[in-house]
């Protein structure tokens, strides 16, 4: 419980500064652009959401149940994308896209258009590119989960329903996707929470979202209490969200009740299916990842003299060190979490649900979330040790790795604490009774029960978090101590500038370090299934 | 390992780690230990004990970085940067040459006014870099920082660039100015900050977002001369002349004039010979060429002058490391570097403007007090915000 009260305290203080007057910026705020922000918010919101949901159970289900050519490889490839910020993605499509973008510039040429008054293209700097971006690299969260949800299903299920001479459309929508939707839903509730608490991309092409306001509060009208108010309403928005999810599948419960994990039956496809198939898994994959990561090698090439001058490797070291540590730590508080709020505790699970909600929060925000009460701790610890034995300690915490590594844990502990709990949700009470008449010790049904089956879970939530705090930008750049920089800031002084090709080696760096982990995570979840694949 | 230990014995913190986690070989010798232990019981404990020596690997690294990021050597001055390193480092390389002092530095553009105030006393910030009056003011509303006498400061900035009592200087101004096309915008047909929103431009204007703190100030100072009523309606004009959504940075204005997309931006004069002299890429060269730099309101109050500026903390510990770092900043060498490689105005007299720069002339420039300005930016946001001039023409 206390830990959870730890992981809490930065989104309660960010509740505290709320509580100060903010100057009737509500008021102005409500007869001008509020009502922008929420629509601009939920349009986006309802795109990316729906775009992730469909891209990603799509695709978790081909490469699941079928067979067609390149399969082994989108299983893993498609885990790819989730590597690349959605920021970087939107700065190379844009260079590619806009008018003088090298496609536009083709067109003009081939048709003999001379200005843009001749013909019309989509305009990437919208509502709708900023949906296009985010889908393309969050749909790996849900991809990820559906595919383990569909994985885990015993496949007795489906051939029952095969059998009850339901089709396989018929059997894919009235069996395996509710079995899955706990899983789709987690997955979507992630990327609906990074949607919200993205700025970059929105920032970049001129999208006015709430996030966006609640920056501009803060820093054009110098209203911190302003823009925590705004942050709140976020927050309760979230919770309202994931309320209503849980309550519209409260009667649905599913615990498996056969051991018989039998290879699950995968089809071949025929020829034309088959390469539709390859397509559909392979379009993702090429605009989410290939692309931006073809260009950003293009750049490096040309700049990577530029990007060498600096401490690259310190840069490179710092940030694989950070998002290591804290991906551990993360992980290990995240189950601990989980099994305080399954041993009971309503302290303790509501303690949880405000440390998750973090994940909503615009990063900068939280970053002021997590400095008051720190600075307030050392700034006491300090008060007593110089009034006690006149040895003034500073702050022993504020400005050094160990704020920043709190900041990843409170900012990303949704993604660990969700793994840990989704992982426990599949040891039902059963188990833990069988293992006890058997003669096990609690720690014995820990070791030899739980953690097997939590293994999968633990090492996507512990890959999930390492991916995120390698890209991870806004709270490290206030929570670092002096002359830090991660690859991540590094690429961010640049890029805020509109100079990514001078950072672009940075840029790859992040992906490259990012698609290491999503590598190894496809395989080990490919181990997942206790019965294995068939040969394929 | 001993070589992520370089201040090791500087901090007590690093003592106190040490003594947690024992030697390295300690550690390593625990770690294989424990594998070999571990390596017996199934295949989640082997996954873990994989990690393990990673981990051990990662707080030794990290150990150094614990140390209170203030030592207690003298010779340093500690800096909270709203300006990006690559900018400034080449000022604080020379001052770190000219004088020994070491400057470390944390660079970050938001939450910087929070973790100050909740640092406190204790902030480990001597001294704070920032751009835009808004930000200096904002430190001396919530009094982060402390009035500085110095006859250097005094001498090297004239006084409508610092604050009445040494609150924050300025250390570089740039002037807020127009791109013209060459080609499609006639020398005189723009000659006044009023011109952005006469009838003849309409579908012809690009700008950055309106909440952006250089078109803040510029609104502000609108304000300040026009009162609000009046500076409301040009802004609904200008929004309306506009020829897309604003977006972009400045750079992103002249090439969108270049590209034909508009004839006419508003930008930071600094930009015109970052973009002209642009060796890497030279698509900006192009950008530069397609506009004119045109000073408004020469005939008027003068073209709107921000500045770049510098403030010394009330928590300072290295007080007279950070005045002196800002009296560097001042001097001739340091001003020099600001005109040169940053294409700014240097705040002293009798310094070289860059040729580039010298070669649109000698402009007038407004000189109401930049504080009285910084006053009426609130009022500026939200007038941006209320003529929804971020939504583009005709909302």
């Amino acid at each position: 419980m206390l830990v959870a009260a730890l992981a809490a305290a930065p989104v309660a203080a960010i509740a505290v500064l709320a509580l100060s007057p903010s100057d009737g910026i509500w008021h102005h705020l409500a007869t001008t652009v509020l009502p922008g922000y929420v629509v601009t918010s939920l349009t986006l919101m309802v795109g990316v959401g729906l775009g992730t949901a469909f891209g990603g159970v799509a695709t978790a289900w081909l490469v699941t149940m079928y067979r067609f050519p390149g399969r082994r490889v989108f299983e893993w490839a498609l885990l790819l994308p989730l590597a690349v910020p959605a920021y970087v993605n939107a700065y190379v499509f844009t260079d590619f896209l806009e008018y003088a973008g090298p496609l536009q510039t083709a067109l003009r040429d081939v048709f003999g258009w001379t200005n843009r008054q001749d013909y019309w293209f989509p305009e990437i700097r919208s509502a709708g590119g900023a949906i296009a971006m985010m889908t393309l690299v969050l749909y790996p969260y849900v991809y990820l989960l559906a595919r383990a949800a569909f994985l885990s299903q015993p496949a007795c299920v489906l051939e029952v329903s095969r059998t009850l001479g339901k089709g396989p459309w018929a059997s894919f929508f009235r069996v395996a996707l509710p079995l899955a939707r706990p899983a789709i839903a987690v997955g979507v509730s992630l990327v609906l929470m990074e949607v919200l608490n993205d700025f970059g991309t929105v920032d970049f092409f001129a999208v006015n979202t709430f996030t966006a306001g609640i920056y501009d509060v803060w820093m054009n009208m110098n209203s911190t209490a302003g823009a925590a108010q705004l942050a709140l309403v976020l927050l309760l928005f979230v919770v309202a969200l994931v309320l209503i999810e849980r309550h519209s599948r409260r009667d649905q419960r599913f615990h498996q009740t056969t051991t018989r994990y039998k290879a699950l039956p995968t089809q071949p496809l025929g020829p034309a299916a088959g390469a539709l198939a390859m397509v559909f898994c392979a379009l993702p994959i090429a605009l989410g990842f290939v692309f931006p990561a073809a260009v950003l090698g293009r750049y490096a090439l040309q700049h990577y003299q530029v990007t060498l001058e600096g401490d690259f490797l310190l840069h490179a070291w710092h940030s694989l060190a950070l998002a290591g540590t804290s991906a551990l730590v993360a992980v290990a508080v995240g189950l601990f979490l989980a099994y305080g709020a399954r041993l009971g505790g309503a302290a303790t699970r509501a303690g949880v649900r405000v440390a998750s909600l973090g994940y909503a929060v615009p990063g900068a925000v939280l970053a002021v979330g997590v400095i008051v009460p720190m600075a307030a701790l050392d700034n006491s610890v300090d008060g007593f040790m110089r009034a006690t034995f006149g040895i003034p300690t500073g702050l022993l915490l504020s400005g050094t790795v160990v704020a920043v590594g709190y900041g990843y844990l409170v900012r990303f502990l949704a993604l660990s604490y969700g793994a840990g709990e989704s992982g426990l949700a599949r040891v039902t009470p059963a188990m833990d009774g069988a293992a006890r008449t058997l003669g096990a010790t609690p720690l014995g049904v820990l070791r030899r029960v739980h953690l097997p089956m939590l293994r999968g879970s633990l090492l996507t939530g512990g890959i999930l978090v390492f991916v995120d705090c390698m890209k991870e930008l806004p709270m490290t750049v206030i929570l670092r101590p002096f002359n830090f920089e991660t690859l991540a800031t590094f690429v961010h002084q640049y890029a805020s500038d509109e100079l990514l090709e001078e950072c672009a080696l940075g840029a790859l760096a992040i992906v490259a370090v990012g698609v290491l982990p999503v590598v190894f995570l496809s395989r080990s979840l490919r181990g997942l299934r206790p019965g294995g694949e068939e040969a394929s | 390992m001993t070589t992520f230990h370089p201040i090791a014995s500087a901090g007590p913190a690093n003592a106190a780690l040490r003594g947690t986690l024992g030697s390295p070989g300690a550690v390593a010798r625990r770690a294989r230990r424990a594998r070999r232990g571990l390596a017996r019981r199934g295949l989640a404990w082997r996954g873990l004990a994989r990690l393990l020596p990673a981990a051990v690997l990662a707080a030794t690294a990290l150990a150094p970085l614990l140390a209170p990021a203030p030592a207690r050597a003298a010779e340093e001055v500690n800096l909270y940067s709203y300006r990006q390193p690559f900018l400034i480092q080449p000022l604080l390389d020379a001052f770190t040459a000219e004088t020994g002092i070491k400057v470390n530095i944390v660079y970050a553009q938001k939450g910087m006014l929070e973790k100050l105030k909740a640092e406190g006393m204790n902030s480990p910030a001597d001294a704070v870099l920032t751009v835009d009056i808004g930000r200096l003011t904002d430190l001396v509303d919530a009094d982060l920082v402390q009035p500085v006498q110095s006859k250097v400061l005094e001498a090297n900035i004239p006084a409508h660039y610092r604050h009445p009592d040494g609150k924050w200087f300025g250390l570089s101004a740039r002037a807020r100015i127009f791109w013209a096309s060459r080609d499609r915008v006639k020398p005189g047909e723009v000659a006044s900050y009023d011109d952005l929103a006469k009838p003849a431009m309409k579908g012809r204007l690009c700008l950055r977002s309106g909440k952006h703190a250089y078109n803040v100030s510029l609104i502000a100072a609108r304000i300040a001369h026009n009162g609000i009523d009046a500076t409301r309606d040009w802004l609904v004009k200008v929004r309306d002349n506009l020829a897309r959504k604003p977006q972009g940075n400045d750079r992103a204005q002249a090439k969108a004039i270049y590209e034909g997309v508009c004839d006419l931006g508003v930008a930071n004069t600094y930009y015109t010979g970052k973009m002209a002299t642009n060796e890497k890429k030279t698509e900006q060269q192009d950008w530069a060429k397609a506009v004119r730099v045109v000073f408004p309101d020469q005939d008027g109050v003068g073209t709107h002058v921000n500045v770049s500026g510098a403030a010394v903390t009330r928590a300072a510990k290295h007080r007279d490391n950070a005045v002196r770092l800002l009296e560097f900043l001042s001097g001739d060498a340091a001003q020099k570097l600001y005109a040169e490689r940053n294409f700014e105005y240097p705040v002293k007299s009798g310094v070289a403007l860059h040729p580039l720069v010298a070669s649109w002339g000698a402009f007038k420039a407004d000189t109401i007090s930049l504080a009285e300005v910084a006053k009426h930016r609130a009022a500026a946001s939200r007038l941006v915000d209320e003529v929804k001039f971020n939504d583009g023409p005709g909302s």
